[in-house]
Order: structure tokens, then sequence, then C-alpha cells
């Protein structure tokens, strides 16, 4: 394109330099920062303590339950709506709750699995004692897995929706059962929708602590609980930055893991 | 071609659809409770809508964040449009994959992680937190939505037209202004509107940047439901659910609009 205005790019570059560039400097600088600012690794060496270690793996064990639960109801969930009449119309149904702030429904958790919530309203019902299932690790993952469904429906539906359908026509008429059409022919051809719902779900799901601290109780579980922990409770903003600096290497390495690839040749 | 649904698959996605709204209607329903709980309904009332107008902490905090949000909303979009203009005119391709892979990393970074660092911005160049901190943060997260909403209209756009316009002796601003923006307008708007969500439906980075005196209704509802079980909050969750739907439907409108006036200048 011939056309060029230096001046409108601007103020975009300079967004670049100080909000995308300057905030990770700022992290890698204050992650090398004690609590009295002097320079020191103090910070990474207590992150490879045992302590810091088994938070970081429970959180990769949490985020993986729930992009694992969140796949499974997903997949087939985003399937059937490419077969529904008004696909569109449906999809945008499953929009709408993702449009609802997080918080509320977060919220409604609180008095969906409290004491006196439906939940245990049911279970009495079928005749147990109300049991306390707010501040359990179930809570916890049904709560994100609820909020992430719809973020990783979107991406697989319109995979599924670009697919041409004659492929799965071709394999069926060449013999192949419903099984090994999809294990072979439909999933192979909707992995890149798989793979960037996986990146919506896991990466959040790391880092969340609205709903560790709304739903979970106080307990620190997550990557994100213990930075928010450490910059706005603690006050000790190295350390935060120190485990901000790990969530960004993860951040980097799945989104590598899960990089879309164009592909040559036709599409 | 049609394959219509097996019973078991409707029953599947009536499932979902059901999980996907149950905790929604259930907040909006005790929202009438006159009861104070969500546990037993008691009785019709309007009392907690009454109370969410007549707190007038809480008025000055949702009319905080909708200022936030359109304010932060359209300046995203000017500059984001302006990058987007910016990256399609780079020839190098290499610098243009650089510019592209600097623009999505704040899409996918963490909240939390983003939220932290621009405190971090905010403290060393001096910036008091409060409003200012929090607008410029929402304009800061919604700019590379914007750019990826704006960029693929510029793409699909034939080039021939500003060489035209170029030829016939437009200036570069009346390029811009008279030919380039008409063109990606429905671009432009879908990208004010995810700006807009963005906006309203943050939580994490403005939590980290808002300081004392500012509170913008996530950071408030997050406040009240750490005090526990508040019906001030359902209301406010029905008044959000008729918002949100009221902006799906404009934006369903407006797309429809422009996309049949797209059609009959063609």
């Amino acid at each position: 394109m011939k056309f060029k205005s230096k001046s409108a790019f601007v103020p975009y570059i300079l967004w670049i330099a100080l909000f995308v560039i300057a905030p990770i400097g700022l992290i890698l600088y204050y992650s090398m920062l004690d609590l009295n600012g002097e320079f020191t690794l103090v910070n990474y060496r207590n992150f490879f303590s045992s302590a810091y270690l088994t938070m970081t793996l429970t959180s990769f064990w949490y985020a993986l339950i729930i992009t694992f639960f969140t796949l499974i109801i997903s997949y087939p969930t985003a399937y059937l709506l490419t077969k529904t009449k008004h696909k569109h119309l449906w999809l945008m149904l499953i929009i709408i709750p993702s449009w609802i702030n997080l918080l509320l429904k977060t919220y409604a958790f609180i008095g969906i699995f409290g004491l006196y919530g439906p939940v245990n309203a049911i279970v009495e019902m079928f005749g147990f004692d109300p049991t306390q299932i707010l501040f359990t690790d179930f809570s916890f993952v049904f709560v994100a897995v609820y909020i992430f469904i719809p973020f990783m429906i979107i991406p697989i539906f319109n995979a599924l929706d670009k697919m041409n359908p004659s492929l799965i026509y071709a394999a069926r008429d060449l013999g192949a059962s419903p099984l090994t059409t999809f294990r072979r022919v439909i999933f192979p051809l909707t992995i890149e929708g798989v793979k960037s719902g996986i990146q919506v779900t896991f990466i959040p799901a790391l880092s969340l602590f609205m709903i560790t601290r709304l739903i979970a109780g106080n307990k620190v579980i997550t990557l994100g609980t213990a930075i928010e922990q450490q910059f706005l409770v603690a006050q000790n903003w190295g350390m935060g930055s120190t485990i901000a600096v790990f969530l960004i290497l993860i951040m980097f390495a799945i989104m590598r893991f899960t990089r879309t690839k164009k592909k040559g040749g036709r599409a | 071609m049609r394959s219509t649904l097996t019973p078991l698959a409707k029953v599947y996605l009536a499932i979902v659809f059901i999980i996907l709204y149950a905790p929604i209607f259930y907040l909006i329903f005790y929202s009438f409770n006159s009861g104070g709980s969500m546990g037993s309904f008691e009785g019709f009332t309007l009392e907690h809508y009454q109370a969410v107008f007549d707190d007038n902490r809480l008025l000055v905090i949702l009319i905080n964040t909708v200022i936030v949000a359109l304010l932060s909303a359209l300046i995203a979009t000017i500059i984001g449009t302006l990058g987007a203009v910016g990256i399609v005119s780079l020839r190098n391709y290499k610098i243009r994959n650089i510019v592209l892979s600097l623009n999505n990393i704040l899409i996918v970074s963490p909240d939390v992680v983003i939220g932290a660092s621009f405190l971090i911005l905010f403290t060393m160049i001096g910036v008091k937190l409060g409003f200012t901190s929090v607008l410029i943060s929402h304009i800061a997260f919604s700019i590379p939505i914007v750019v990826l909403m704006v960029l693929p209209k510029i793409l699909e756009m034939n080039t021939n037209l500003i060489d035209a316009a170029l030829d016939l002796g437009a200036n570069r601003r009346a390029v811009l202004t008279r030919v380039i923006v008409p063109y990606i307008k429905p671009g432009i708007l879908a990208g004010f509107f995810m700006a807009l969500t963005y906006s309203l439906d943050d939580f994490a980075v403005t939590f980290f940047v808002t300081g004392n005196g500012f509170s913008t209704l996530s950071v408030e509802i997050y406040s009240m439901a750490r005090a526990g079980i508040t019906l001030t909050v359902n209301a406010i969750s029905g008044l959000v659910f008729i918002v949100t739907v009221g902006i799906v439907v404009m934006y369903y409108f407006i797309t429809k609009r422009s996309r049949k006036t797209e059609g009959s200048t063609r």
C-alpha cells in the first residue's frame, strides 16, 4: 500500500513502548529487588523453595483439570451447535452469558453452593445432611469451568463451521465408522480451534484470583492469587514480580505449544 | 445435508444452556426476594432495586464505570484504528510480524500480570491511582483487540481505491477519512464494542490500579461479595443483564444496518 501516515502511527507505537514493553521490563526489574529495594536474587531462591513449587504445581494441576473438563463439555456442544438450524443465533445465546460480568456469575455460586442454597436443598430432599460445598476444590473447579465454557465453545465452533462437510461424507462413503471419522477427520481438522480454546482457558485458569478468593475461601492455590497476595496484601512487589515472571514464561510456553500453524497448500 | 439432532443431542444442548443461564436467572430471581437471603423466596419486592437507586455512592460508581468504558473504548478505537492502518503500511514483513506479536501480548497476558505491571508503571512515573490510572489501563488493554478487529478489514480492502483517491488529488488526510475509514467502518464498530465490553467486564486490572477513592462496578461487586450475600448485588445483576442484552441487540442491529447499506452501495 502506498498510503503512509507516520504521525498517525505514533500513538500506537508509543502504546507498544509504554504499555507492552515497559511493563515486562519493570516486572523483570522488580523481581530482582528485595523489600528494601536492594538488588538481589533472593526472590528467585524463594520461588524454588518447596512452598512456592508446591503452589505452582497445584496451580498447574487445577488449570489442567479445569481445561480438561471445559474441553470435554465444550467440544460436543460446539459440534451439536453447528448441526442446529439457526446455528449463529444459538451461538449468540452461548456468547451472551460470557458478557455478563464475571464477578456477578461468581457471586451467584456463593448463593447456589451455600449451606441454604438450591443444591443443598436438593441434597436434603434425598435425605442427606446439607454440606458446605463452598470453599471446596469441587466448587472452585466447577465455577471456573462454568466461566470458561463459552470461551472454549467459540473457537471450536468456528473451526467446525469452516470445515468442509463433504470431507465427512467422503470418510463415511469410504467406510469409516463415526468414531473413525471423528478421530481421523473431524478432530484433526478442528485442532486449531481446540488449541485456541485451550489457550484462552489454561492461561486465565492459572491466574484467576477472584474465583479462588470468593469460592475457594482464602486459600492461595493459584499463581494469580499468589501475585495478588504479594502485591496487595503483603506489599512485597519483588516476590510478586518474580511469580509474575514465571507466569509470563509459562504463558509464552503455552502460546508456543498452542500456536496455530498456517499450513501451506490448499485449505 | 441437514442432519437433524437426535433426542439425546437435544437433551445435552438443553442441559448446557440451562447450566449457562441458571446462575444468571437465579441471581435475578432472588433480586425480587423480600427476604434477605438467596435461600428462600418470601415475597415479591422491588426494594433492592430501590436500594440501588437510593445509594448515591453506588450510583456514582455506576456512572464512573460507564464513563470509563465509553471514554476508554473511544480513545482505544482511535489509537487502535490508526495503529492498524500503520501496521498495514509497514512494507517490511519482519517488522510487521514483530509489531503484531507485540500487539497480541496484552491479549493473552493474564489480567493479574497486566494489573501488577501497570501498578508498578504508574507508581514509577507518578500517575496518581484513581480515575486517570484506571482510564489509561482500560485504554491500554483495549487497543490490541481494536487492532485485531480492524486489521482484517484493511487487508481485504482493494488498494486500488487508495491509489485512485491519491491520483484524483486527495491528500493523505482525505484518503484516511473519506476512503479508508468508511470502508473499514464495520471493523471499527466491532472494535469499539469489544473495547466497551472489555472495559465493563474488567475486574483484575482495575482492582490493581484503582487506589482508594475510585471504584468501578466490578471492584465494588467484589468487595460486596466478599462481605457476604446482599441482595443489592442481585438487583445490580438484574440491571447489568438488561444492559448487556441491550448492548448485544444494539450491536446486532447496527451491524445488520451497516451490512445492508454496504450491500446497497455495491
